[in-house]
């Protein structure tokens, strides 16, 4: 099958279909990191986790459309503001629902799932009276538009550039939040023994309520940074939540750095079967090759040695 | 809790004939052909229900993926309907006659291998119950002797169904595609698609069910019933007592296929049609939510939990298709928040004792004290 190619020209196909590759890690790093704070640190099935994303999408398209309307001076910077607001969206939002369900149901994970599937089923149906039932996209400033050509036949785009980017700098931010701040130590503590954190004082319940809100609110995030790459619909959530799962689940759930080794392992997996054949049995080859990794492995790659 | 010897204590001998009075009189004799292919299709889930409550409400495993098994069931179904309404004279306009046309559209010139032997109605009815059950084994038996369980279990499950559903997606060819198989016809020369067809099948629908509530029924009253519920409370203290709790496991996982796979398979009889949208993800968490309105520990409740929620997704969402998924989705918060036993929770707790009480003062009256609350009071 190299046959047809010289092999200069497999040489930039590899380059670029690693770029892809790498781009879609990017992504998945972001829909990951949420969920591996809520699921791998507090054991909570959040299915709505894809519609905490939409959320922050939907914020980024508001703002640019205000910026395009009021502030057009300053609309190749609306970005920024766009995902901060969307991380106090997502995040006031899920520290609402942590605060009427999710607190509830701490033991009994499984339920979290069913409830939460609730949840996502009424946002869905919030975003579609409220924004439409069409697809929106953002329009993007001039300075991420086009592409950077590295050498003759390898270009890479703009905004998948500027994803990346982001991903590098919420991943550091996430990592120092949990492993070097006071606030970091008092969530890991309360996760290996809730009953002793509260006994030396962690205040559980408030410390529960922001490890939520962070998670959703860097699920928010990653729906800004997605409108970089594809438009945004009331049902875009669902179609990540199952990979976003998969990539925490073989990641090993409470682990960082396994989040991050999956989301790669996965990614680049399924963005050189993609060369090969059609995406849709790439995606079917990958999704198999973790399941049946995990059937194998079932703490996920980077499991964690707790005594239980 | 009092083990009965008789195969339905009094309550479930109530709920058995309630439920065969609505199924087998009620219903037909007042809804038209319509409503009454509409009320098969509900029962179609009932089917999944019922295995949902051997396997999540008695075994304690979620399974997140019974579309798969109901999507196999039905496929097998489908693919033999679809062969015999492929008759080399039903397709002669097509470039090759006597494949399925959807083949045809993809430029496939011969059957498929996998696709030979639904030429056989037995091997159709065998392939019913033996693939998804093997399927269900093969998963089962690499989940449960590694001990993998709760959510872990729930969303590698949940991965099958999205992998299942972009496999028949994908595949246009041997599948169908997003189309599924429609334009289903007849089932050994009998056209499926008349009036008077779709009532017999309504009611060869209800005797299947009530096959299978048997069985359910007798499994959850012998000893492996009782291993189940201990399991699920205890699962180390059963395992210590030396039973080989993945085997336990693995039966009823596989039981709850079978059954999903004998749902799917009638409501490609029923509806005429297969497709992937009763494979994914959502049709799955959809199933689950019919057993936990109805009651995951109760087999009569999680059938009318599938009733009752089909219904009112169809007469909610034809009048008001706003407010279903907002309704749907606080059903679904409600069950777990306020009501995690479901309706049969309700009944089991606030009915069932106002009817216990009132039986018990007429028997006081004659004379006779019966133990009537211990009899009528919950399994668990």
């Amino acid at each position: 099958m190299f046959g047809d190619y010289s092999l200069g020209d497999l040489g930039s196909i590899f380059v670029m279909q690693g770029f892809a590759g790498l781009i879609l890690f990017s992504v998945y790093v972001l829909m990951a990191l949420g969920l591996a704070i809520i699921f791998g640190q507090m054991g909570v099935i959040n299915m709505a986790h894809g519609e905490f994303m939409i959320l922050g999408a939907y914020v980024t398209w508001m703002t640019s459309n205000l910026f395009q309307v009021y502030l057009p001076s300053l609309f190749s910077g609306y970005f920024f503001l766009a995902m901060i607001l969307a991380f106090l969206a997502s995040g006031a939002l899920g520290m609402l629902v942590e605060w009427v369900l999710i607190r509830h149901l701490y033991k009994r994970p499984l339920d979290t799932l069913l409830a939460t599937w609730g949840l996502s089923l009424m946002l869905q149906q919030a975003y579609r009276s409220v924004f439409g039932a069409r697809e929106v996209g953002v329009e993007l400033p001039q300075w991420m538009l086009g592409s950077l050509h590295v050498t003759d036949s390898i270009e890479v785009p703009i905004n998948g550039v500027f994803v990346m980017c982001l991903t590098v700098l919420i991943t550091i931010a996430v990592a120092y939040v949990l492993y070097m701040s006071r606030w970091g130590r008092q969530v890991r503590a309360v996760v290996q023994n809730r009953i002793m954190a509260g006994a030396v004082g962690i205040n559980t319940e408030k410390v529960d309520r922001y490890t939520f809100g962070l998670g959703c609110g860097i699920a928010g995030v990653a729906g800004s940074a997605f409108t970089m790459i594809g438009s945004t619909g009331p049902t875009s959530g669902q179609l990540y939540i199952v990979d976003t799962f998969l990539v925490v689940v073989f990641g090993g759930a409470a682990s960082l750095l396994g989040t991050i080794a999956s989301a790669f392992s996965i990614s680049q997996t399924q963005s050189t079967l993609e060369f090969f054949m059609s995406g849709s049995m790439a995606k079917v080859l990958t999704l198999l090759a973790v399941v049946g990794i995990l059937m194998l492995r079932p703490q996920g790659l980077f499991a964690l040695k707790v005594r239980k | 809790m009092i083990i009965n010897s008789r195969f339905f204590n009094r309550s479930e001998l109530m709920g058995f004939i309630a439920l065969a009075a609505v199924l087998l009189v009620i219903l037909p004799l007042t809804l038209d052909v319509f409503r009454l292919n509409l009320v098969a299709k509900y029962l179609t889930y009932a089917f999944v229900a019922l295995g949902l409550v051997l396997c999540w409400g008695y075994g304690g495993i979620l399974s997140l993926g019974q579309g798969v098994f109901f999507g196999l069931g039905g496929y097998c179904m489908a693919m033999f309907l679809k062969l015999e309404a492929s008759s080399v004279e039903n397709t002669k306009i097509q470039s090759t006659p006597g494949i399925p046309d959807f083949m045809d559209w993809n430029q496939i010139t011969a059957l498929p291998f996998f696709w030979q032997p639904f030429h056989s109605l037995t091997f159709t009815i065998l392939a019913i119950i033996l693939v998804p059950g093997i399927f269900a084994l093969i998963i089962g038996t690499a989940m449960f002797k590694r001990r993998v369980g709760g959510t872990y279990f729930a969303i590698i499950t949940q991965a099958v169904a999205a992998i299942l559903t972009i496999l028949i997606v994908g595949q246009q060819g041997y599948t169908g595609g997003i189309n599924g198989m429609t334009d289903l016809r007849t089932l050994k020369g009998w056209d499926i698609r008349p009036d008077h067809a779709k009532v017999i099948l309504y009611f060869v629908e209800v005797v299947l069910l009530f096959a299978c509530i048997g069985i359910a029924q007798f499994i959850r009253l012998t000893k492996l019933g009782r291993i189940l519920v201990a399991m699920r409370e205890q699962e180390d203290r059963v395992r210590f007592s030396g039973y080989s709790v993945a085997n336990f496991k693995i039966f009823a996982f596989c039981m709850a296929a079978i059954f999903a796979a004998i749902g799917g398979a009638m409501f490609a009889l029923n509806v005429g049609f297969m497709s992937p949208s009763f494979v994914g993800i959502v049709p799955s968490i959809e199933m689950v939510i019919y057993t936990a309105v109805g009651g995951r520990m109760s087999i009569f409740g999680a059938i009318w939990g599938a009733i009752l929620v089909n219904f009112a997704k169809t007469s909610l969402s034809e009048s008001f298709p706003q407010l279903w998924l907002f309704g749907l989705g606080a059903l679904f918060i409600a069950v777990v928040l306020a009501f995690p036993n479901g309706l049969s929770g309700l009944w089991a707790d606030y009915v069932q004792p106002h009817i216990d009480r009132l039986f018990a003062s007429r028997k006081a009256k004659s004379g006779w004290n019966g133990n009537s609350v211990a009899d009528g009071a919950p399994a668990e």
